[in-house]
């Protein structure tokens, strides 16, 4: 048996829509040096990626949980998952919170508030016309129309938003300390303590007045369920929108195929989420048994970090997987994660992006960057990536 | 070819309704229903993709 130094997870991007170039070099598994010190994995190949995910003898819980990238300059400690915060969960733990919500995101349920989120979304353009020539597309169009949406779906006031998005923002800064996060981490949890109470007190037609009417739910249980809604519902859509535009004004022929051919778009959205893969790293499991996969064997304590970037560009799975191809197949993309912790709002996020590219082209057909490309400030010291700010004119 | 669901494993993610939703649909609560188990010819496809991509193995088919 050979021996490979392990390194450390890549984090340098060349471009702004590809991720790091050393990733494609790796074989599908490869040894993975974490900041703490710890040797274990990473999976950059596609079949391997969703192998992983989908088997339970990798734990997602978080006290077990690694990073691959130090936060502040200082190794991630693994911290357990607050009450109610499932993703960071095992079954029957996980299980039994996710069940609660799966009937609020059906595919169903989702088309039915088209309606509320073009009126939304117009609104936004509104706002951009208003505005006037140029303005910045995160601020006032990618950034408040899912966390419109994911408010009023959880009863939230929006006029709170500054409190959330600014705490939000915090925690997923890599260049903040753990210590710093947590605090982030605990001023939201109080955020949804006082909305939990609010609802008991006079609940309305929304999701977390609907919450906490399960009796055998604690107030922390409740609050870090809203929390993670929160969070995941509107900081993943945004940087879609932002990042997602920027890809098609770059590549200005997919702007003008979409533009041309509107029934395009629901594929569109899926080859955006492919090429851009914006939950660039930080999905991690912890094998809890030693498990043969691909030509090395796992063992049990061995963090595994799955790249799902690299996973949505694994040449074996998707031809020419550097190449934005709005007509391209796209099935099997792994950018909502696979397994049981796959995105509870992926139905709810196809929709807020179809129809806010098509309501952008739609308004702003002319629409193009007001600065250089390599002025755009991009995310890549962020849990998500995207773009901090897109100034755009018409 | 058959389209089958297992509603014990289903975690209501929804990509069977989208992929081949002459054959699946979810209930109130988001798991999975088969709406017709015999999948016509035109439809085979979608159900194998269904079944690729469906996060917790909860739809399968008999060819």
């Amino acid at each position: 048996m050979t021996t490979v130094e392990a390194r450390s997870l890549p984090m340098t991007r060349t471009t702004p829509f590809d991720p790091p170039a050393e990733l494609a070099q790796l074989p599908p598994i490869s040894r993975l040096l974490y900041p703490d010190g710890h040797v274990g994995w990473l999976v950059t190949g596609h079949a391997l990626a969703k192998e992983v995910l989908a088997d339970k003898r990798f734990s997602s819980r978080f006290e077990l949980r690694r990073f691959p990238i130090s936060r502040g300059g200082e190794p991630f400690k693994p911290q357990g998952a607050q009450p109610g915060f499932f993703i960071g969960m095992d079954a029957p733990e996980h299980t039994r919170l996710r069940k609660l919500l799966t009937g609020q995101f059906t595919v169903r349920r989702m088309r039915q508030l088209e309606p509320r989120i073009e009126e939304i979304t117009q609104a936004r353009i509104e706002a951009m016309r208003a505005h006037g020539s140029p303005v910045d597309l995160v601020q006032e169009f990618a950034l408040p129309i899912p966390s419109l949406v994911i408010c009023e779906l959880l009863g939230v006031d929006y006029a709170d938003r500054d409190e959330f998005q600014t705490q939000t923002a915090r925690l997923l800064d890599l260049e903040l300390k753990q210590s710093e996060t947590l605090a982030a981490r605990d001023a939201v949890n109080e955020f949804m303590l006082d909305l939990v109470a609010q609802k008991r007190r006079k609940p309305a037609d929304d999701i977390m007045s609907g919450l906490v009417q399960h009796d055998d739910l604690t107030d922390d249980e409740l609050a870090g369920m809203g929390f993670l809604l929160l969070v995941a519902g509107h900081e993943t859509t945004a940087n879609m929108l932002g990042l997602g535009t920027m890809a098609l004004l770059h590549d200005r022929t997919q702007w003008d195929a979409l533009r041309a051919d509107p029934s395009l778009v629901e594929n569109a959205v899926e080859e955006l989420l492919r090429y851009l893969t914006i939950v660039h790293f930080g999905t991690v499991r912890t094998a809890i048994a030693d498990v043969p996969l691909g030509d090395v064997v796992v063992r049990a304590g061995d963090a595994v970090s799955i790249s799902l970037p690299a996973a949505n560009r694994d040449p074996s799975r998707f031809e020419e997987p550097d190449k934005l191809d709005l007509h391209r197949p796209t099935q099997g993309h792994l950018t909502f994660g696979h397994g049981i912790h796959q995105c509870l709002g992926q139905q709810l996020a196809r929709i807020e992006m179809r129809i806010g590219y098509c309501a952008l082209i739609d308004a702003f057909p002319n629409l193009r960057l007001a600065v250089e490309e390599s002025a755009i400030p991009m995310r890549t010291r962020m849990a998500i990536y995207g773009v901090h700010r897109l100034p755009v004119e018409w | 070819m058959k389209a089958e669901a297992n509603r014990e494993v289903c975690i209501g993610a929804g990509m069977c309704v989208l992929t081949a939703p002459t054959c699946y649909d979810q209930d109130d609560d988001g798991t999975v229903v088969v709406l017709r188990a015999e999948v016509a010819p035109g439809d085979e496809q979608a159900v194998r993709d269904a079944a690729d991509s469906c996060p917790s193995g909860a739809i399968t088919f008999v060819e």
